[in-house]
């Protein structure tokens, strides 16, 4: 292999950009309290450690700042790496955040007025978005998964992608083949799998999930907010079921109880799990 | 053509090895020309099963560094001679292995040998990675508990996203299932997964089941693999996944107790 890229050096070019999409957990903060911050996400990650670990984050400081209240980014990136996750990513922070996070080597995620346009239609419509705002002070809400455009970022989800945004929303990926312990699925549209899902395996569609095997891993289906988006499975085992960023571990499932052909939607910011 | 065959699980002490041994020999008895390599660097115990630990002069990493010919690193086994065995060295580490160099060794040893088994480490790094990354066929071999299927399946994701195969799209590699210490008295307690149970989290073509045995130990002492030993239950058990492997219909054994039957009759739980 190293003898045909020295062949080649002259010739033909061994490096490419690309633009890609990936799915990454913004956690978006509203009280500058790094204690609880550091105590809230702790049990967050509690509830699903597998699914946090090593994850990276993007934090969004946009709704402190519009309450004028300071963090220290320095402060908040420690806390973050010292629980498992790996910040790779700061937004709506002010001139001098800014600047602290690029010392961390935390790349600045200029808040582009669009994107934030979409993000706050997302957030509005969540459950999680919704405990954010009702309940009381310091509080953050459950990361939801979603895309941020990164470059050169090594990451299992992703799904290359030239096209425009909306014409991949419409596409279906199948996967024929059983997803297995440490695999990870991404899909721009719908996703269906004709095959297991192994507990450990990790399964996100942007639109609907339908598993025609046993779910038994994490499968999380609106990963950019669409709260209509459903999963579909012959038999719920899973260790994790999210739609829109609302979800719910194995432990509040009573998995027994749903080892047979279940539909899960979103009504009225709550996981309803029926029977198909 | 001939085939790589990687022995692999992830988990450790589940009996790669031993299922490497008994296999080589299995083939090589049937009468095609088998090489069996040990890719645990660091840690060799393959020479020890085969028993041939006191003839090695050059082992897989002296190969790949160009201190030795393939020839002259290749051991014949004593009791077959259409088996060799090339041994891991005990004194380098994992990192003396490059996927270059192991690729080149198995291009060589295609063109001598029908079938090349691959020893696996246990794990899933470096020398896991280089056992499987060459592989047509993959022998799991699993013990039936939550922890080793576990494993099991973290390496069938693995050897369909992470092989050659894979990489270059070609037709995956074939996975076989190999349930190995398997105790139809424990499973009835309860202590163990049973068959079903396995098959149905890992949904896999099941090749055979070797019963826990302890002829297995018996073998290992006397350094010959535990094929050799016809009489024993997990002798024959190989004997049986070998036969399968080559194509023949045999039904599956040492799944039910022993003495089902008797104990049905006399009321045994
Ligand atoms: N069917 C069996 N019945 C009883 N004991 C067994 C059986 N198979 C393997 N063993 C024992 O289990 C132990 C581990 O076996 P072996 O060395 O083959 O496993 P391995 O998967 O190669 O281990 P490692 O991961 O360390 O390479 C040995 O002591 C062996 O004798
Ligand atoms: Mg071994």
């Amino acid at each position: 292999m190293s003898t045909d890229s020295q062949q080649n050096a002259h010739q033909s070019p061994v490096l490419e950009f690309k633009s890609s999409t990936f799915s990454v957990p913004v956690l978006v903060l509203a009280s500058n309290d790094v204690i609880t911050i550091e105590q809230q996400l702790q049990e967050k990650i509690h509830q699903a450690p597998e699914f946090f670990k090593n994850s990276p984050l993007v934090f969004d400081l946009q709704e402190l700042n519009k309450l004028d209240l300071d963090i220290d980014v320095t402060e908040l990136t420690h806390v973050i790496r010292k629980l498992g996750l790996l910040p790779i990513g700061i937004r709506g922070g002010g001139a001098q955040q800014n600047q602290q996070a690029l010392e961390l080597g935390i790349p600045i995620h200029s808040g582009h007025i669009a994107r934030d346009g979409v993000y706050a239609a997302n957030q509005s419509g969540t459950g999680a978005a919704s405990t954010a705002t009702s309940s009381g002070a310091p509080k953050q809400q459950a990361p939801e998964p979603e895309p941020e455009l990164e470059s050169g970022h090594d990451h299992e989800s992703e799904q290359e992608s030239t096209a425009e945004p909306q014409a991949v929303a419409v596409n279906t990926t199948i996967i024929t083949h059983p997803v297995r312990s440490g695999q990870r699925i991404y899909a721009a549209g719908d996703l269906v799998i004709l095959a297991q899902v192994s507990a450990g395996a990790e399964i996100l569609a942007e639109g609907n999930i339908h598993v025609y095997g046993s779910l038994r891993g994490r499968a999380l289906a609106g990963v950019q907010g669409n709260t209509e988006a459903r999963i579909f499975c012959s038999a719920l085992q899973a260790e994790l079921i999210s739609i829109a960023g609302n979800y719910k571990v194995s432990e509040d499932l009573n998995s027994a109880a749903h080892i047979r052909p279940v539909q899960i939607y979103l009504q009225n910011h709550t996981l309803v799990i029926k029977d198909i | 053509m001939a085939r790589i065959i990687v022995v692999t699980s992830g988990k450790g002490g589940v009996g790669k090895t031993t299922t490497s041994a008994a296999i080589a020999m299995g083939l090589a008895k049937k009468g095609h020309k088998t090489a069996v390599i040990d890719f645990d660097v660091g840690l060799r115990n393959l020479d020890l099963i085969m028993g041939c630990e006191r003839r090695v002069v050059y082992d897989f990493v002296n190969v790949i560094n160009g201190e030795a010919t393939l020839n002259q690193a290749l051991i014949r086994d004593k009791n077959c001679n259409l088996l060799y065995i090339l041994p891991a060295s005990q004194t380098r580490d994992k990192d003396a292995l490059s996927q270059e160099g192991v690729g080149k060794i198995l291009d060589e040893l295609k063109k001598d040998f029908k079938y090349i088994v691959c020893d696996s480490p246990a794990g899933i790094e470096k020398g896991a990675h280089l056992a499987m990354y060459f592989a047509d066929d993959a022998f799991i071999v699993t013990n039936p508990e939550v922890s080793s299927v576990r494993d099991s399946d973290r390496m069938l994701g693995i050897l369909s996203s992470k092989s050659r195969r894979a990489e270059q799209n070609e037709e995956p590699i074939k996975e076989y299932l190999l349930l190995s210490r398997y105790s139809p008295d424990r499973v009835k307690l309860g202590e163990m997964l049973s068959v079903d149970d396995v098959q149905e989290i890992l949904s896999l073509h099941l090749l055979g089941v070797i019963p826990e045995s302890k002829s297995v130990l018996n073998a290992s002492n006397s350094g010959t693999p535990v094929i050799l030993d016809e009489k024993s239950d997990a002798g024959q058990a190989y004997a049986d996944i070998v036969a399968r492997y080559l194509g023949e219909d045999r039904p599956h054994r040492f799944i039910d107790d022993k003495q089902g039957l008797f104990g049905k009759l006399f009321g045994r739980k």
